[in-house]
């Protein structure tokens, strides 16, 4: 079962990596840039798990160690939420 | 004292801390790797800056669930004490013995340079040489160093006098042109409610002969060794 987390820094905290970003895209011309913020995506494959074990799993996984609660959101989407992702490249 | 120095793929100042204590304070020390489990002979557990495991995920984030640091929670609870330097403050704030959590400067540089630090907290084993007020200069080098805790978890650290060191100007006050990586309130050190666990992002190590530009990185093995002859009864093995 494949699981994509998506790691976000929480609303509030200064994102400095976003602000260098978004600067960068003001200066590209993107002036209708309002905000941009960065996080991670991380891809898990889980053996022999249904979509609810895994997500489960995963859900364990982010709180040991793929996020930081200080610091960090995450969701976790199921291959079924990623097939219109993939569908739309 | 008997020093344990970590060593993680990626650690950096193991050899720094390893030399100072043995060659400048001439007490014994080993190195301890990031596998070990067993500290049981150790007084004093040093995790040294670098880029333990390339830094993956998050600063200190896989050497924070390493073996060693597992068993550091025991050692801490037998009354051993912690020193965390750079990367090892990142990891312990990671493993959850400190509060908190070090991120991205905010000036989004690597910051490599001498900073003032104004002692806070003068009751811990690492800094009773020292007196409140009093300024030590140490550098820094870090890219992830901007201290960040949550309201709450600020207040008690204020309350409970758990900051150790803030950056502050040459003539100890604590001003936003001294902070070189945004930390909170300029914090730079904390310490556990205890007091056995600490926590800093400057070096110790590289302050602590002449030769290097400054001693006064020396003053808190010094205050780490009168400890323990004043006091051994924070080793409660």
């Amino acid at each position: 079962m494949k699981v994509r987390v998506l790691v976000r820094l929480k609303p509030g905290i200064m994102d400095v990596q976003g602000a260098a970003v978004k600067h960068a895209l003001a200066g590209l011309g993107f002036s209708e840039l309002t905000d941009l913020r960065v996080g991670k995506v991380i891809d898990v494959d889980v053996a022999d798990a249904t979509p609810q074990e895994a997500r489960a799993r995963v859900r364990e996984m982010c709180q040991q160690l793929l996020a930081n609660p200080i610091l960090e959101d995450y969701t976790i989407e199921t291959v079924d939420d990623l097939a219109p992702h993939g569908a739309a490249r | 004292m008997r020093f344990g120095v970590v060593v993680f793929p990626g650690t950096w100042s193991d050899c720094d801390f390893h030399y100072v204590i043995s060659e400048v304070l001439h007490q014994p020390v080993q190195y301890v790797w990031h596998r070990e489990r067993e500290l049981g002979q150790l007084d004093c557990v040093v995790l040294p800056g670098g880029f333990s495991y390339g830094d993956y995920l998050r600063a200190g984030a896989v050497a924070g669930r390493s073996p060693v640091v597992e068993a550091l929670g025991d050692f801490v609870a037998r009354g051993g004490l912690v020193l965390g330097s750079c990367n090892g403050f990142q990891i312990l704030c990671e493993a959850g013995l400190l509060p908190g959590v070090l991120t991205r400067n905010e000036c989004l540089q690597y910051r490599c340079q001498s900073t003032h630090l104004v002692v806070e907290n003068a009751d811990t084993p690492f800094t009773r040489g020292l007196r409140p007020g009093q300024v030590l200069t140490m550098p820094i080098s870090h890219g992830e160093g901007k201290y960040y805790a949550d309201p709450e978890t600020l207040a008690r650290l204020k309350r409970q006098n758990l900051v150790v060191f803030r950056y502050a100007a040459a003539d100890g006050s604590v001003t936003k042109a001294s902070n070189p990586n945004g930390s909170l309130e300029n914090i730079a050190g904390i310490v556990n409610a205890e007091g056995t666990v600490l926590g800093m992002m400057p070096h110790p190590e590289r302050a602590s002969e002449t030769a290097m530009g400054g001693t006064d990185g020396l003053l808190m093995f010094q205050s780490l060794l009168g400890s323990l002859v004043e006091d051994g009864s924070f080793l409660k093995r």
